[in-house]
């Protein structure tokens, strides 16, 4: 077994000893999980079988294999980030709308207080600094 | 709908973010100029002053957790305006470059002789409108007019103009769709509202400088807003609209709210 086989198998392992932790301790949902499983199990595979690698690359035509690698590599990393840009987006339209209506919330609370005759919000749940 | 202006429950949306200095003279200004439009001042996250002085000003304050710019003031303020059942919504900026005298006149235009949805207060209507705009900056305000005229299938000269009026059938599709990004307040919505087949008309107004001056005249400055206006009006003409904003509350529940409010 060469270094290189044993640097490929041990950096995997641990991405997929990493990743089930995680899962386990609820810090990472399912539908991330699965991506990532299934890019650790294709490193693993890399790692394991690096003729495989050799001979895709032969098939397609390429003289240096590590240029297939660094190819899907940074394939896959543009889809998960593109993912995440997505995902952040959907988060900041949510957030922007529970802002929108707690804020709507908030102005109606204090008129319904100032109609039951509570106190008048001259200075109100402003926790914000002067 | 019918009936003269008078009967009209009208809502008067002032977006203020960090106005302590400007806010007080501008909410006095609309009280004196339209005593009987409901007011509503959206702090959009001030770390100043800017809702207590709104506050003894006798204004009814909504303040947001934090900034959204002013997009998400909006379409909160439009969100309040179509819970509360108001016949229009008016957007004045709080830094009072919106003379609310011109507002009779908007009003008027809303659901008159050519049916409008929302009548925008635009400078540069007339040839001796005092404001003027330059270089790069000037540029973008023109392809934005033209491409928006186009679209709208009307003359607008100034849709950067945030001085806009909309009836109940404008203030329920901006209750849902309104965006919060670059631009999207005031070029963006126009797409949408054009989009939603409801009809925009312009009427000339004159604006004046702002109380705290902070208008940039750098023209790299200028080139820069050319290109973010370019992108947005792109952005805004490809967009698949309204798919885009699924996670919003739906057109429909808010309307249920409403109808829901109005029949307690």
């Amino acid at each position: 077994m060469s270094g290189v086989t044993i640097l490929g198998l041990t950096g995997s392992v641990l991405i997929l000893l990493a990743l089930f932790e995680m899962m386990r301790r609820h810090r990472l949902r399912e539908k991330y999980a699965l991506i990532w499983a299934l890019v650790a199990l294709a490193i693993v595979t890399v790692a394991a079988f690096p003729s495989l690698l050799i001979r895709v690359s032969e098939a397609i035509g390429l003289e240096v294999p590590a240029n297939l690698l660094f190819f899907v590599a940074s394939m896959v990393i543009m889809v998960l980030t593109l993912q995440h840009s997505s995902e952040l987006g959907r988060l900041e339209e949510r957030t922007r709308t529970l802002a929108e209506e707690i804020a709507l919330l908030r102005l109606e609370i204090d008129e319904h207080r100032h109609a039951t005759g509570g106190v008048r919000p001259v200075e109100p749940t402003d926790e914000r600094s002067e | 709908m019918s009936g003269g202006p008078s009967r009209h429950r009208v809502l008067i949306i002032v977006p203020a973010w960090n106005e302590q200095d400007a806010i007080t003279g501008t909410i006095r200004e609309i009280r004196a100029v339209v005593p009987d439009a409901d007011l509503l001042v959206i702090d959009d996250g001030s770390v100043d002053r800017t809702a207590q002085r709104a506050r003894e000003a006798g204004a009814t304050v909504c303040p947001l957790p934090f900034n959204l710019g002013v997009g998400g003031a909006m379409r909160t303020g439009y969100r309040y305006a179509l819970r509360h059942g108001y016949d229009a919504a008016v957007q004045i900026d709080a830094d009072g470059q919106h003379d609310p005298r011109y507002l009779a006149r908007l009003l008027e235009r809303l659901d008159g002789h050519d049916k409008a949805d929302i009548v925008v207060g635009a400078r540069f209507a007339t040839p001796d409108d005092p404001y003027k705009v330059r270089g790069p900056r000037r540029w973008a305000m023109v392809l934005l007019a033209w491409v928006l005229s186009r679209l709208a299938h009307t003359r607008l000269t100034d849709v950067t103009s945030g001085f806009r009026v909309s009836n109940r059938r404008a203030i329920s599709v901006f209750a849902t769709h309104y965006p919060a990004e670059y631009l999207g307040d005031t070029v963006e919505s126009l797409v949408i509202a054009a989009r939603a087949g409801l009809v925009i008309t312009q009427e000339p107004v004159t604006m004046r400088a702002r109380v705290a001056g902070r208008a940039s005249h750098s023209p790299i400055k200028a080139t820069v807003y050319l290109f973010r206006a370019i992108v947005a009006l792109l952005l805004a003409l490809v967009r698949d609209w309204p798919s885009q904003l699924e996670e919003g509350t739906s057109e429909e529940a808010l309307v249920d709210i409403a109808t829901g409010e109005v029949g307690r």
